[in-house]
């Protein structure tokens, strides 16, 4: 990309971070219970340093807000922006638009780690000072794409990255597959798998939030850091090759640092669907294909974007919730049509 | 203990025949209650006949051991974990996936199941077996109607009068006696926690119904018309401030009143800082069995000490 290009470009990442302001603004405003939407605003002026404005938000209503509202906006953004990013990158380093962060068996892995910790003893683990459930479902996804990448390399994932593609299928279906049977075998969690699996955002803390932010700073750091690389890879595992480029070794740093990021937001929110393919795909139609400017733009619109999906899960249905994930997938199904109807992705 | 709470206390000793007095609210009184009442009847239930049963449903377990037909139950299915001479914790059967050739091999006259999951109902009909289906209860009447059914089916409809005559006088005796300790606080509002993602149910369900004549409605009212197990918003629930929470939870997901009072934002809501928080059991607070009166009992508990 030539210079000039990429400074004619620079306005769109500022205009992103003002979008992800102002969805968080709207997603900590809009709730089914709580003061009015408009003086959530003025209360969170009020909060600044050196400021101070009455905004008529009484404190029972700002601990509804500070404890139960804002935890959920703020994991919302957290998992979008992990989940866009992880998208992006999974679809460079794979030189494939059609793959999320969920095909090497993120997912699986964890639903079966999820499964496990619910079919032992869930009531058991009550006491002990750390929740296992996140921990397992973490480790579960972790497990279960080294074990796709152990298998993609023993068919010669050196020489395509469609094998680990398909290896990942594989210990998709195998990993669920072993989760379906631990279930049938424990009929009795069930519900709690299900409710697990379609999503927590409903039920944030700001525990959920200390949990992942770690694993999130590191995996995203890394992912940003890859992004010319992720460029290069955009000729060809040869091309790039020649042009000094170790693809192996960047393959292995980014789907690592993405699965370690999917692994974490997994683990405390269940599966969101469609947000790792169509945020990096409505940013390229934006923003073109260069990945210097699809990731960083990926990671804030996709914040943007779940903090908003997840505001109709809250209210429209009040006093009841609507799964985000089931938001998601009902937004991004026809956008993921449209897609393909334009065929407007660039690779 | 003032004299009024003494009288209610005494009074709902008497109603349930349980050693608690009402103000214990956190040990879970139908704890204490299981196994006594509708349940475990003694006197003559009928001398039953040779109909050889395998029960896939746990509500028919707790409903056939009621009315005195235990020892006609050939096999029971996993989930049949009361009571526990039932033998359902070491038992292989599913009902949700029934291996229709294990029950086959065990030669039963009749399978007991809650709904058909597939064809099970035609391939035993092909083998000669037959099948009593008992879906969940919308009602009580439904629950009276079940245990009828199962005492004709049986030979114990002796049993079976007694366990529907004794589930009538103990619910009818629990919400008098409740009423009259809540009086002039009929419009009690409850949170009933499914699970620890806050599924809850409206008053339109089977329990919602059994908790109305207390002077209880749900905090879940409010939604669209059918969906009566909602997975309720928790500003919804905290800022709804209901009057007392029941926990249906407390097996499945370990939750109790010190788990709820040190969820954030919930530390000041009235029901946690009264301690009106109610743990039952999970199996009890699922089932429609004569135990229906142990969970109306845990409740009527509630009712009369909530507040105070």
């Amino acid at each position: 990309m030539k210079f000039n290009g990429s400074l004619k470009q620079h306005w769109r990442l500022p205009v992103a971070v003002l979008a992800m302001i102002v969805a968080f603004v709207i997603g900590v405003s809009i709730g089914p219970a709580g003061p009015s939407a408009w003086r959530v605003p003025l209360e969170l002026i009020n909060r600044l340093p050196l400021i101070s404005l009455h905004s008529g938000v009484s404190g029972a209503e700002w601990n509804l807000i500070w404890q139960i509202r804002m935890p959920r906006v703020v994991l919302a953004g957290l998992v979008g922006a992990m989940l866009s990013t992880a998208g992006a990158a999974y679809q460079g380093v794979f030189r494939n638009p059609l793959i999320d962060p969920y095909l090497l068996g993120v997912a699986a892995g964890a639903g079966l780690g999820a499964t496990f910790i619910f079919t032992v003893n869930r009531a058991g683990t009550s006491s002990w000072i750390v929740d296992p459930l996140p921990l397992t479902a973490f480790a579960g996804g972790l497990a279960a794409v080294a074990l796709t990448y152990l298998v993609g390399a023993a068919f010669g994932v050196n020489r395509s990255s469609t094998t680990l593609v398909l290896a990942g299928v594989a210990v998709t279906s195998l990993t669920t597959a072993v989760q379906t049977f631990v279930l049938q075998r424990n009929t009795d969690v069930v519900r709690q798998v299900y409710s697990w699996i379609l999503g927590r955002l409903s039920s944030a803390t700001w525990s959920d939030v200390r949990l992942v932010i770690p694993y999130v700073a590191l995996s995203l750091t890394a992912l940003l850091l890859h992004r010319r690389l992720l460029d290069v890879l955009r000729v060809g595992d040869d091309e790039a090759r020649a042009l000094g480029v170790n693809v192996e070794r960047v393959r292995l740093a980014v789907v690592l640092a993405a699965t370690l990021g999917t692994a974490a937001v997994v683990a405390v929110s269940g599966l969101i669907g469609f947000v790792g393919i169509i945020v990096p795909h409505a940013v390229r139609m934006v923003a073109g294909s260069s990945y210097r400017l699809v990731l960083p733009l990926s990671l804030v619109t996709g914040a943007a974007f779940l903090i908003l999906a997840d505001i109709p899960g809250r209210v429209l249905d009040k006093p009841a919730e609507t799964p985000i994930g089931v938001v998601t997938a009902f937004l991004g199904a026809p956008f993921f049509l449209l897609i393909l109807r334009t065929r407007k992705v660039s690779e | 203990m003032s004299g009024k709470r003494f009288a209610i206390a005494v009074a709902l000793v008497s109603a349930v025949a349980l050693g608690a007095c009402g103000d214990n609210k956190e040990a879970s009184p139908n704890d204490k209650i299981s196994g006594a009442t509708c349940s475990d009847l003694s006197g003559d239930l009928g001398s039953g006949n040779d109909v050889g049963i395998i029960s896939l449903s746990p509500t028919a377990t707790e409903m056939l051991y009621a009315i005195g037909a235990g020892d006609q139950v050939i096999a029971v299915d996993n989930m049949s974990n009361f009571p526990e001479s039932a033998g359902g914790a070491d038992s292989k059967l599913s009902g949700f996936e029934p291996n229709v050739e294990a029950i086959a091999g065990m030669n039963p006259d009749v399978v007991l199941i809650t709904y058909d999951p597939g064809d099970l109902v035609t391939q035993l009909q092909n083998l000669g077996i037959d099948t009593w289906t008992g879906p969940a209860a919308m009602s009580i009447d439904d629950s009276y109607q079940q245990l009828t059914e199962l005492g004709d089916l049986t030979g114990h409809e002796t049993g079976a009068a007694k366990v529907v005559d004794c589930m009538k006088a103990e619910i009818e005796s629990i919400t008098a006696t409740a009423q009259q300790a809540a009086v002039g606080r009929e419009d009690l509002t409850y949170y009933f926690e499914l699970d620890d993602t806050y599924y809850s149910i409206t008053s339109n369900t089977f329990i919602g119904q059994l908790l109305k004549p207390l002077g209880l409605s749900s905090i879940a009212d409010s939604v669209q018309e059918g969906n009566d197990w909602p997975q309720l918003n928790i500003e919804t629930i905290v800022s709804s401030d209901p009057d007392v929470i029941f926990l249906a939870d407390s097996k499945c997901c370990a939750q109790d009143a010190a788990t709820v009072a040190s969820r954030p934002g919930w530390s000041e809501m009235t029901a946690v800082l009264n301690s009106d928080i109610v743990a039952l059991d999970d199996d009890i607070a699922s089932r429609w069995g004569p135990r229906v009166v142990d969970l109306v009992a845990a409740v009527g508990n509630a009712v009369a000490s909530v507040g105070k």
